[in-house]
């Protein structure tokens, strides 16, 4: 099939339509307004239904009342307007109903910029709102993954029941690049006995996230940790570039993971050995991959769009068995290649001078 | 081939299309492409600018602080973008309205009245394909005929009567690079 050209922003959309989006619900905040503004005219074609929500609490909750009804749902939006729905993620998650939330980060904290960051790890990867409770976070670096995870993560919200988040930045968003965008079949989903469909001739549906009294809160928190542990078991996904001989392996995701893809390259056209690994799944994280990884390596060198975030897991996946360096920029910087290759050859210059 | 190339200048003058040209051909001539846009709250007045990459292999990083090719459409743009061309590599010079001239003796500067050429084509917001044909002359990323294509495919609507002039700015753009090196 032919490649297109297209935007970020509508690539992600365009797949979300392909995945069977039946619902759309947002509110616009930059960078990834085009999203919602590609879904406004494709949504309507097609008889599904848009709606532009008066805030991102509204438009959350929309998606949260969608997902009770059994639609394929979804809305989109960047750090700040992530921010303000996670009241609504934590409910949606309770309930354990499917939803696929993008969110297209930008420098923070506050309003915060406009440009491409990645300071919302924290808060995509380990709950985010109240509660006990963690989504799957597929991180994204072209656009063609985009359009892929997009795809993947409605199927992933079906099967755990759940929802299940996209981590991009403002330029996966802004980006123009080939992609090929699949034909799907209607999507087949799993039976739905719990959806709030009207309850004629069969007994009705409950779907709460309130559990007055112990017991059977604790219950629902031990199935939600369940599913967690199954999704842990089955979901983990990565990538790997030029591992083979490496004595430094950057780990970076995202944008961050392409900018260094292109300073190990470089790193390896100089002779320093350096690969990449690129987590996929920054929810389930792969701290085994990474674990083995790095013990064929002498130095990692963490990089972000943020204060250093992913580092932690980087940390508690290795144990500090061996020396973990750090660079990040935050803000909305996004640093070149030449600047990632700096810090390489920084770790690589003692080494080297050894021999 | 690997060449990442940047087109700034003022909001309006239509450097993020130009981009967008020049990366539709190179995905039209099977080239690996991405263009990537600096978004702002920016309108006409302020900057505007695109990093276009075309490559033979996958493309990582679509940014990058020493791109192969400029194209300087205003004083600013030239102030940045100057210094940061890869040695061997190439910057085109709107003329019309940038007076300084470079001293890199390690790239070739071209400079293009791009502006004047347009006001002479009767629009000058035709500057920038005029730009463009001069890059495409002297650097030949990308073929002439493939810039046509991409400008009948990609010109909205409401500017296809414009995709005569179009074609006509991308040869006088051409043209001034052919008298240069004809000295």
């Amino acid at each position: 099939m032919a490649k297109i050209l297209m935007k970020g922003n509508e690539a992600i959309a365009e797949a979300a339509i392909r995945a069977g989006c039946q619902a759309y619900f947002g509110y616009p905040i930059t960078p990834q307004t085009e999203l919602l503004e590609y879904m406004s005219r494709r949504m309507v074609e097609l008889g599904r239904v848009f709606l532009q929500a008066e805030s991102e609490l509204s438009a959350i909750n929309m998606v949260y009342g969608a997902a009770c009804a059994g639609a394929r749902v979804m809305t989109s939006t960047s750090s700040p307007g992530f921010s303000l729905m996670q009241e609504g993620i934590s409910y949606i998650v309770c309930s354990e109903v499917p939803a696929v939330v993008i969110n297209v980060m930008r420098g923070g904290p506050g309003l915060g910029n406009i440009q491409p960051a990645q300071g919302d790890y924290f808060q995509m990867t380990k709950g985010g709102g109240h509660g006990d409770y963690n989504v799957i976070v597929l991180a994204p670096t072209t656009l063609q993954e985009a359009i892929d995870l997009t795809i993947l993560a409605f199927d992933l919200a079906d099967k755990y029941r759940s929802l299940v988040t996209i981590i991009a930045d403002g330029m996966i968003g802004q980006i123009m690049e080939p992609v090929e965008l699949p034909e799907i079949e209607p999507p087949q989903r799993p039976e739905q006995p719990w959806a709030l469909t009207g309850a004629k001739g069969r007994e009705k549906n409950i779907i709460t996230s309130l559990y007055l009294g112990g017991l059977p809160l604790e219950k629902v928190n031990l199935r939600l940790q369940e599913t967690l542990e199954e999704i842990k078991g089955n979901e983990v996904r990565y990538a790997e570039y030029m591992l083979e001989g490496a004595e430094i392996v950057v780990v970076a995701y995202g944008t961050a993971g392409r900018i260094a893809q292109t300073a190990i390259k470089e790193a390896r056209e100089e002779g320093i050995p350096a690969g990449l690994f690129r987590p996929i799944t920054m929810f389930p994280f792969p701290y085994d991959r990474l674990d083995e990884v790095a013990k064929g390596v002498e130095h990692l060198l963490v990089f972000e769009l943020n204060a250093g975030q992913m580092l932690e897991d980087v940390h508690l996946a290795t144990r500090d068995r061996l020396p973990i360096h750090f660079y990040g920029k935050m803000g909305g910087v996004v640093p070149s290649p030449a600047e990632v290759l700096a810090e390489i050859e920084k770790i690589a210059s003692p080494q080297r001078g050894e021999r | 081939m690997h060449e990442q190339i940047i087109i700034s200048g003022f909001g309006g003058q239509g450097a993020l299309f130009a981009g967008q040209v020049l990366t539709y051909a190179g995905l039209k001539e099977g080239r690996n492409v991405t263009w990537l846009p600096s978004y702002g709250p920016e309108m006409r007045g302020g900057t505007a600018r695109c990093t276009v990459t075309l490559s033979d292999e996958p493309i990582g990083s679509p940014i990058t602080d020493s791109p192969t090719v400029v194209i300087a459409m205003n004083p600013p743009s030239m102030e940045m973008f100057e210094p940061r061309v890869k040695p061997g590599g190439f910057l085109f010079v709107n003329s019309s309205i940038v007076s300084t001239d470079s001293t890199r003796k390690d790239i070739t500067t071209i400079q293009v009245p791009a502006n004047d050429i347009a006001e002479e084509l009767g629009n000058e917001r035709m500057a920038n394909m005029v730009l463009l044909g001069a890059l495409i002359r002297a650097t030949g990323v990308i073929s002439m005929k493939s810039a046509t294509v991409a400008l009948e495919e990609n010109l909205p609507e409401r500017r296809r009567h414009l995709l005569p002039l179009n074609e006509k700015a991308l040869r006088q753009g051409a043209e001034v690079v052919e008298k240069v090196a004809r000295g």
